[in-house]
């Protein structure tokens, strides 16, 4: 519960203020200038030459283009594939850990989920590409896929765990107290009551598979490219304005995601 | 159905959790048609048994039969008993019809038929125009309705009920307590009422197991465990009493005559198994002891008022018997024409019919 006490309220303190302002300042400013110089007229990053659209429209049509068209389908395909199974796996980790009683290594397996996450990523990329490497697996489009499922259950499983650790156990015996099967009260109770926390866990899979780098860098075959290896690969050869304009796009996805996930846990009326 | 037929047998039934015994061997016998309260503080195992019998809980000894059939081996959607539960379940993602449908959707009638029926059970429980609304829309006294009609919809032989008028306030706990007795002599299903609110397992109860720390104290009617407990826990728990240490000096006549702190006498009926020497206590109901300046009765102990409490209904005296132990007396307004209230300090006598005192072992 939150309790505000006039002694202990946050806001008195000292440059409490001050402090709030500087640290939005220092995390938006450079997104702020990605996103308006996205818009410059001029062939410069730095010189603002007036409002256009060309950036964009170079991104779509320009020389460039068919080479970040191929770029991004192929995040976008790799990130719902990757999100689909990572949420499915974490679903189904989540209902075992949660729902199974207690067993002697649930805080073992626990820990084995959540590892990844703690992990250095760079640590996790030369190991995924050494074990491709060791049973002789081509690295190619698969690869990514499945190091990116592989990568994205932890962040599937939190928010889904989180959530169904609010789900009281009462609502399962109420619906096998009802004549329900196992089967049918995990689909018509269990399943629907976790839904916003399973739409949660996708997005978040689906934000980190589509922006990974690192990974994707170590087990990509030659000549596949994801939007961040693209980029990458774009910004060696100097940075041009075009580059400000995928980021701002890929900004405004996440910009979407995050508000899809805010509006389904706020229409969520379960709790 | 008829109130001779057994609805569940508990034979020896022992429940536990790694070393600690939830339950010691209980047996009981519960009739069909019958209001049955298992009543206790919390942590008797009231719960436990009624999740035994739901299904939830496994038993680790002895057996459960519901008409005349083992249930162990049956998981709790094989049961035909239904359970309204302390918080309601209510499933929050399911309209108020879909919810009191649900257990005969599952039984396998047709969805319209199950949601008619639902209607109808909503119908009875007064809820009907709610039927298009999410639980979250409702009250908490509406929701327990809900949880009533969605729990008897599928017609169980036995309905459990896990303390579900505990969320209630005391205005609306004694309405519905008043409601469900009458739908439990309506539908003629056995009610098996888990509470820790004795005055409640009074008003509704045909008959009541009092429990303790795992173990049945008594069984029998409200009026039996009311007026002749069994032993002190019992005379403790249900309604109030004055418990007294005495020593019994006599017997005769099956009447004991004892003596306590102070060098008061009392004489009451004698209890098989407490002889002469025996210390035990005395139970002396508040609301059968007057107060008068001469002693009227057999049965007389001297004391000072200490305090008198109004409380609505009654008045409370508390009494310092003369260098022994207090005792309260309850004194109804209603007869206050013909009894006097004593002020504080007041000399007095605490007067008693015979019988009211009652021996019981420790």
């Amino acid at each position: 519960m939150f309790k505000s006490s006039q002694t202990h309220d946050v806001r008195s303190y000292l440059g409490f203020k001050t402090v709030t302002i500087l640290c939005l300042i220092i995390l938006y400013t450079p997104l702020l200038v990605v996103t308006v110089y996205s818009f410059n007229a001029s062939k410069s990053i730095t010189v603002w030459e007036g409002f256009s659209l060309r950036w964009y429209a170079d991104v779509f049509v320009g020389p460039e283009s068919a080479k970040f068209k191929l770029a991004a389908w192929n995040s976008f395909v790799i990130a719902i594939i990757a999100a689909t199974v990572s949420t499915v796996i974490a679903t189904l980790a989540a209902t075992g850990m949660i729902r199974a009683g207690k067993f002697k290594l649930r805080p073992l397996s626990f820990g084995l989920i959540s590892l990844p996450i703690m992990v250095p990523e760079i640590v996790l990329a030369v190991a995924t590409l050494i074990f491709f490497n060791s049973i002789g697996f081509q690295r190619g489009f698969a690869t990514i896929i499945l190091a990116h499922i592989t990568f994205c259950i932890p962040f599937a499983y939190l928010p889904i765990s989180a959530r169904m650790q609010g789900i009281e156990n009462t609502f399962e015996e109420a619906a096998l107290d009802l004549y329900a099967s196992k089967k049918l009260a995990f689909s018509r109770i269990l399943l629907p009551l976790m839904g916003p926390g399973i739409i949660s866990g996708f997005l978040l899979a689906f934000i980190v598979s589509l922006d990974d780098f690192i990974i994707t860098n170590f087990v990509k075959g030659a000549g596949v490219e994801t939007l961040p290896t693209a980029i990458f690969g774009a910004v060696k050869q100097g940075i041009k304005p075009n580059i400000m304009a995928i980021s701002t796009m890929l900004l405004m996805v996440s910009v979407v995601m995050v508000t899809i996930s805010y509006f389904i846990s706020k229409s969520d009326k379960t709790n | 159905m008829n109130k001779d037929d057994v609805a569940i047998q508990v034979k020896q039934a022992v429940k536990r959790y790694g070393t600690f015994t939830a339950l010691k061997e209980i047996s009981l016998t519960i009739h069909d048609n019958e209001f049955f309260t298992l009543l206790g503080p919390s942590g008797c195992g009231k719960t436990t048994l009624l999740r035994m019998i739901a299904g939830f809980e496994d038993v680790t000894e002895g057996s459960i039969q519901l008409f005349g059939q083992e249930i162990e081996s049956l998981p709790p959607n094989k049961r035909p008993v239904n359970t309204v539960f302390q918080n309601y379940a209510l499933f929050p993602h399911m309209t108020i019809l879909e919810n009191v449908g649900f257990g005969l959707e599952m039984k396998g009638t047709s969805k319209s038929e199950a949601q008619a029926k639902a209607m109808e059970m909503l119908e009875l429980v007064q809820l009907s125009q709610f039927a298009k609304r999410k639980p979250s829309q409702l009250s908490g006294g509406q929701q327990q309705r809900v949880a009533l009609a969605r729990a008897l919809a599928p017609q169980p032989k036995v309905l459990l009920l896990d303390e579900p008028l505990s969320a209630l306030d005391l205005k609306l706990r004694k309405a519905m307590q008043l409601e469900l007795k009458h739908l439990q002599r309506e539908t003629g299903i056995t009610f098996i009422f888990v509470t820790h609110d004795q005055e409640e397992a009074l008003t509704m109860s045909d008959r009541i197991a009092v429990m303790s720390a795992g173990e049945l104290q008594q069984l029998g009617s409200p009026r039996e465990i009311y007026e002749t407990p069994k032993n002190r826990f019992v005379a403790d728990f249900i309604g109030e009493t004055n418990l007294l240490e005495v020593t019994v000096d006599t017997i005769a006549n099956d009447r004991a005559t004892c003596h306590l702190g102070g060098g008061h006498q009392l004489t009451c009926n004698a209890v098989d198994g407490i002889g002469v020497g025996a210390n035990v206590h005395m139970s002396l109901r508040p609301e059968r002891l007057f107060i008068s300046d001469t002693a009227t009765e057999s049965e007389s102990l001297s004391g000072t008022v200490v305090e008198n409490i109004f409380a609505g209904t009654d008045i409370t005296t508390i009494v310092d018997l003369a260098e022994g132990p207090r005792v309260t007396v309850r004194t109804s307004n209603s007869d206050r024409g013909n009894k006097r209230i004593f002020e504080a300090g007041s000399q007095v006598f605490v007067n008693m019919e015979h019988g009211a005192a009652r021996l019981m072992a420790n």
